[in-house]
């Protein structure tokens, strides 16, 4: 167990970066019913913003954190807004447009940072390994494990405890009850994508040191979280992050134990628990 | 003036009938113009590489073999109401196959290969509709791009893999593409025209009712699944032929995405749409990229994006709708009495 301790430490920092991104994917999904492909893109704004301002300072994180979050929340907003002429249930179109406000995002990201993969400067204080049962481990990482699990509980509460919660359930359950009830539609879908790209954001800052700023950072992190999201079941906080978790460690102590099929268990398992589920999903998964 | 007129006047006196009749009767004699239409185009395509260099004659060549996977698209997306975003991977299965054979039979094994990969892969996609649809072929997608890069052997990993040389001239090449995509367009115009292409639209129209009367639905889009994949894989033995070089690269994510676009924006529903649609999608991306080096993906969003907004039904006209329609269904929102 001694060798696998680094990748399985690894695999849970890896699985809470990618339970931050899903879970904006999973509310987009859940609530508007939008599979937007441009979420990776808003993590990108975040992880872009992470390279920019922090200086190796303490000062620059909040400065960062607010940066980030509030550009990819500006952008999650804009995506509401150029969603709305289209339909509710018209998935074809919500992909064409979301894909190719990637792609023209991606450009003007690729056209102000450049083409280079950016490095990314932590707090000086975290930027040196401590020993951990023996093993020297990246600072940052750990500080990161526990801001990510703080987020998730955060999240967590969020959606059962709170007023906006109950709504994001109700609206993922019965969006024609919800509106009957006075709610306004388009406001919980400009709300929920707005939060979207603010947990997009808000994991695009903390996890540049992990999955850092560059060209193909978008498609990475939306294809993972896609996959994160099927596995998790689509609507469920708990299943987001067990299937987080999952996939972060077979993207780490897999590839140490597996290196040659790590990667295609990844997508088998996604195809297999789709079509496995796949009559069960017209009715509806589960609930949170 | 005078049809807005006399269009009133039947409706008034009930000659509706009558006009739908004679509708009928012209589509009846207008039978013959559509083949003679596709009969003048293919003259023309096939006069085609007199008249450019054999650079041109290389690209076109390119153009056609996409064309044919987005008739596959086309075939899924419009027909069968199985949006999918994943023939790229019985595409590169065709290809890879194809590459390890020579000769007249390399066109038979990657048809062979790529319907066999969309018959494994048939469960995973037809129990599904909608948006899930687009999830699962993107997996599968992905899935075939990481297998493509990882299993050298018979892949050649990202390296590629170089194909032995078929006929001699680019314009000989294009002119076997031509053909094979032709004869593939002619037998898949056909087929939608006979029953098998109704029962198609009626499951995608209507699957509760078709179910109800008996029709097997889902052994009907696993056959329209094969066939695709079938079709897909005859691209990728074309696309072996024509640039005599394979890679994961040819089948990457963001293909699949322009495919989805070209389809769209031929109207999914129209077979020749879709095949010029995507052609024109992806001469528009190589133009652009030669044009603007490095902008290209910004202008290729716009596209993207004034698609979806001014052609969501495509230059066709499609109902797209029907598409969403069981997912709304499925989340409760049921105003129909059947389910």
């Amino acid at each position: 167990m001694d060798p696998y301790l680094i990748p399985a430490l690894d695999g849970v920092a890896y699985g809470l970066l990618l339970f931050v991104v899903a879970a904006g994917l999973v509310l987009s999904f859940g609530v508007a019913g939008i599979l937007n492909l441009a979420h990776g893109t808003l993590y990108a704004i975040g992880a872009y913003m992470a390279a920019w301002l922090a200086d190796g300072g303490w000062a620059a994180v909040p400065l960062a954190l607010v940066a980030g979050v509030v550009a990819s929340t500006a952008a999650g907003t804009a995506l509401a807004g150029l969603l709305t002429p289209v339909k509710r249930g018209d998935h074809l179109t919500q992909a064409l447009l979301t894909f190719g406000l990637a792609l023209a995002g991606g450009s003007l990201l690729v056209s102000a940072f450049g083409p280079e993969d950016l490095p990314v400067r932590v707090p000086a204080a975290l930027d040196r390994p401590i020993d951990l049962a023996g093993h020297p481990y990246a600072a940052y990482r750990l500080v990161f494990i526990v801001v990510a699990l703080v987020i998730a509980v955060g999240l967590y509460l969020a959606v059962t405890r709170t007023r906006a919660g109950m709504l994001v359930r109700a609206a993922v359950d019965d969006p024609q009850m919800v509106a009957c009830l006075g709610v306004d539609p388009t406001r919980v879908r400009v709300g929920v994508l707005a939060v979207s790209g603010a947990l997009a954001g808000l994991a695009g800052v903390l996890g540049a040191p992990i999955i850092g700023p560059g060209p193909s950072t978008a498609a990475t992190v939306l294809l993972l979280s896609l996959v994160v999201v099927v596995l998790g079941g689509l609507n469920s906080v708990g299943g987001t992050l067990l299937a987080a978790l999952a996939v972060g460690e077979i993207q780490t102590i897999g590839v140490a134990l597996l290196p040659t099929t790590a990667p295609f268990l990844l997508y088998a398992a996604m195809a297999l628990i789709l079509a496995a589920r796949a009559r069960g999903l017209l009715r509806r998964w589960s609930t949170a | 003036m005078e049809y807005r007129v006399s269009e009133q006047s039947e409706r008034t006196i009930g000659l509706g009938s009558l006009r739908q009749r004679r509708l009928v009767a012209e589509r009846r004699g207008g039978v013959k113009r559509p083949v003679l239409v596709l009969a003048v185009a293919a003259a023309l395509a096939a006069a085609v590489p007199w008249f450019v260099d054999d650079y041109t004659t290389a690209t076109l060549s390119r153009l056609l073999v996409l064309g044919l996977v987005g008739l596959s698209v086309a075939l899924l997306t419009g027909v069968t109401g199985l949006p999918t975003l994943g023939q790229t991977a019985p595409f590169a299965a065709g290809a890879y196959a194809a590459a390890h054979v020579d000769g007249p039979a390399r066109l038979v094994a990657a048809i062979g290969i790529g319907a066999a990969f969309a018959l494994v892969a048939a469960p995973l996609v037809v129990y599904a509709r909608g948006v899930y649809v687009l999830m699962i072929t993107l997996a599968i997608g992905e899935l075939a791009i990481t297998v493509a890069g990882r299993w050298k052997s018979v892949t050649g990993g990202t390296d590629g893999l170089v194909a032995a040389p078929a006929l001699d001239t680019d314009r000989g090449r294009y002119l076997y593409a031509l053909a094979v995509v032709g004869v593939i367009v002619a037998l898949v115009l056909l087929a939608l025209r006979s029953p098998a292409g109704l029962l198609l639209r009626a499951s995608r129209d209507d699957e509760a009712r078709m179910r109800a009367s008996g029709h097997p639905v889902t052994a009907y889009l696993t056959g329209a699944y094969v066939a695709a994949g079938g079709i897909a894989g005859a691209g990728g033995a074309l696309l072996v032929t024509t640039q005599q070089y394979v890679s994961p690269a040819d089948f990457s994510f963001d293909t699949a995405a322009l495919l989805l676009l070209g389809v769209v924006i031929g109207g999914a529903g129209s077979m020749l749409g879709a095949v010029a649609g995507t052609a024109l999608v992806f001469a528009a991306r190589d133009w652009l990229s030669g044009l603007l080096p490095g902008h290209a993906p910004l202008l290729l969003g716009v596209v993207f994006v004034l698609t979806a907004y001014l052609l969501p039904r495509g230059v066709a006209g499609f109902d797209w709708r029907r598409i969403g329609r069981r997912d709304r269904a499925a989340k409760g929102v049921l105003w129909r009495t059947s389910s």
